[in-house]
């Protein structure tokens, strides 16, 4: 990469991350999906960093599958975000940080209408009073939740188990990272290092000890596509699009992807099953895949989190070849049992892609 | 007329300024590397305000095409989203009930179904005792497995699945589902539900 070039766009987008005192807003994709990753962020801010969150019940889908999907009107998702501002005023806390990038865009995209717009607001507000009698000031700071863990990065590797390193070898390990479109595309100013040279993963990753691979369609979309992806006779544009990223990824031999958006970390693992189950293809040498990691989990791993207390056993890519490649020790037996180490069964194999 | 109509959404007045055709959004567009689909005409036909021209985009596949991940919002040299236009014409063709007369189009009412509903069911937007390999075969057969053990799989995560209180997938008390129902009657969802029901039906 160009460092020059990065060098002059980082100065221009500094960003302001509140230390401390946050109002988390969860994530119903991550939430379904990696159900393990939004308390192992808890744990992060809270036991290793020791920071106060505030984890609401009474908040909702901010309904952004919804509202890209153009089914809700753009009145409603405005509302149902004031309506989450509101809870968040009306527990004390100023600093929201959603856990999902689809709803950092929706926050952020409603936050600049009302901006531009300001009868958008006033309407909102008549909106919000008239359906529950609420008020609602806006957040004095709203970041996505991996801008805090890259905030206090070094404190992570500074108390890291491990490294980002192929123990056998010790060389850095080859990281894709994937920011997801919502992160900083709509608004580059609001993701750290912009949308040309994002920096809130690869961060991580070279703190981490890793190596960040810059390929041909790093910046490329997972395909999710709201529409494309939700209606089973349009699958095709979500699966073209990952298979395009796996196709131009592979030369650099990756041993994980990272993503930011929990969406993308689930299509970028389901398509590789898809695609090798439907032509046969995996994209690494042994016919694994490659394990596709939430930033919870690569912190997770990084800081020695039992792989299957933060649900990594619910990737269809296993996810065992890069723990050994880092030298984690873990129990393999674990991966299927519940909690008081009763074994739940395997799941069945795939036809074609290998799993442990 | 149609722009006149068009000029009420907001999203229409941010996603066009001033389109000067050099394609950049068409180039970056991941729609239109999978599908006859081209934005930079979507903003050109807009511009024009040929109301022949928009009908026939609002009646079209064309509009239902975009998967709005807004990579034409960062590279267009004047500020222009299509993506936002899309949107705006996807809520003009649902209000004119044109979004029949497409494949893709129609598709809204399943849309509303899968995701819609859930929502007010459940008051997340996906919900795992909802999803299933036979719709999501690309879920795998871990998906199976976890469908099989949510439960036991979820406490050993440390979520708090149908508890009351905080927590992962917590079930959302009947006062904040009300709520959100409000907000859905008060803004337009509700009544945009009922229609793509009823006009799917017809």
């Amino acid at each position: 990469m160009n460092d020059a070039g990065k060098k002059r766009y980082w100065k221009e987008y500094q960003k302001n991350i509140a230390n401390d005192d946050y109002y988390y807003a969860r994530s119903c994709i991550r939430q379904n999906f990696f159900p393990g990753s939004e308390e192992t962020f808890l744990k992060i801010l809270r036991e290793t960093l020791g920071k106060n969150v505030f984890d609401d019940p009474h908040q909702t889908t901010c309904t952004g599958i919804a509202y890209h999907s153009s089914i809700v009107p753009q009145q409603t998702t405005m509302t149902v975000v004031a309506r989450q501002f509101s809870l968040m005023n009306e527990a004390g806390y100023k600093n929201f940080i959603p856990s999902c990038v689809t709803s950092f865009g929706i926050y952020s995209e409603m936050m600049e209408t009302w901006g531009h717009f300001p009868e958008t607001m006033e309407k909102t507000k008549e909106h919000l009073k008239a359906a529950t009698g609420r008020d609602f000031k806006l957040p004095e700071n709203i970041v996505h939740t991996s801008d805090i863990i890259y905030k206090f990065r070094n404190i992570i590797a500074a108390k890291a188990k491990y490294k980002l390193i192929n123990k056998a070898t010790g060389k850095p390990l080859n990281v894709v990272d994937h920011i997801g479109c919502h992160y900083a595309k709509i608004f580059p100013e609001k993701g750290l290092g912009g949308a040309e040279y994002p920096v809130v993963l690869s961060g991580m990753i070279e703190t981490w000890g890793g190596k960040v691979v810059d390929y041909p369609e790093r910046r490329h979309c997972c395909g999710f596509g709201f529409r494309q992806y939700i209606v089973k006779e349009n699958r095709g544009y979500s699966l073209s699009n990952s298979k395009k990223k796996f196709d131009s990824m592979e030369p650099y031999k990756p041993d994980f992807i990272v993503a930011n958006c929990p969406g993308c970390s689930y299509f970028m693992d389901r398509w590789q099953y898809t695609i090798a189950e439907m032509e046969g293809k995996t994209y690494d040498e042994n016919g694994y895949g490659i394990p596709v990691l939430t930033y919870e989990e690569m912190a997770g791993l990084v800081l020695g989190f039992d792989p299957w207390k933060m649900g990594m056993q619910l990737h269809q890519v296993s996810v065992e070849p890069l723990l050994d490649k880092m030298g984690i020790v873990y129990a393999p037996a674990d991966k299927y049992k519940d909690v008081n180490g009763k074994d739940l069964g395997k799941p069945l194999q795939p036809n074609n892609l290998k799993c442990y | 007329m149609f722009t006149d109509k068009l000029k009420q959404d907001v999203r229409f007045i941010e996603g066009l300024k001033a389109c000067i055709n050099c394609g950049t959004c068409t180039a970056i567009c991941p729609a239109a590397q999978f599908y006859n689909y081209d934005p930079r005409q979507i903003a050109d036909t807009v511009q024009n305000g040929n109301d022949t021209e928009i009908e026939q985009l609002l009646k079209s596949d064309t509009i239902w095409y975009c998967g709005e991940c807004l990579s034409c919002k960062t590279r267009c040299p004047r500020d222009n989203t299509p993506g936002y236009i899309v949107q705006a014409l996807r809520s003009l063709s649902i209000k004119e009930g044109y979004y029949l007369l497409s494949e893709k189009g129609r598709q809204q009412l399943e849309i509303k179904r899968r995701v819609g509903d859930i929502m007010l069911k459940y008051g997340y937007c996906v919900y795992v005792d909802e999803i299933e390999t036979g719709y999501h075969p690309e879920q795998g057969p871990i998906w199976d497995w976890y469908r099989a053990n949510t439960e036991s799989i979820l406490k050993k995560l440390g979520a708090n699945y149908k508890g009351s209180g905080a927590g992962t997938l917590r079930k959302i008390d009947k006062a904040d589902m009300d709520e959100l129902h409000k907000i859905f009657e008060e803004t337009g969802a509700m009544e945009q539900f009922k229609k793509l029901e009823e006009e799917g039906h017809e």
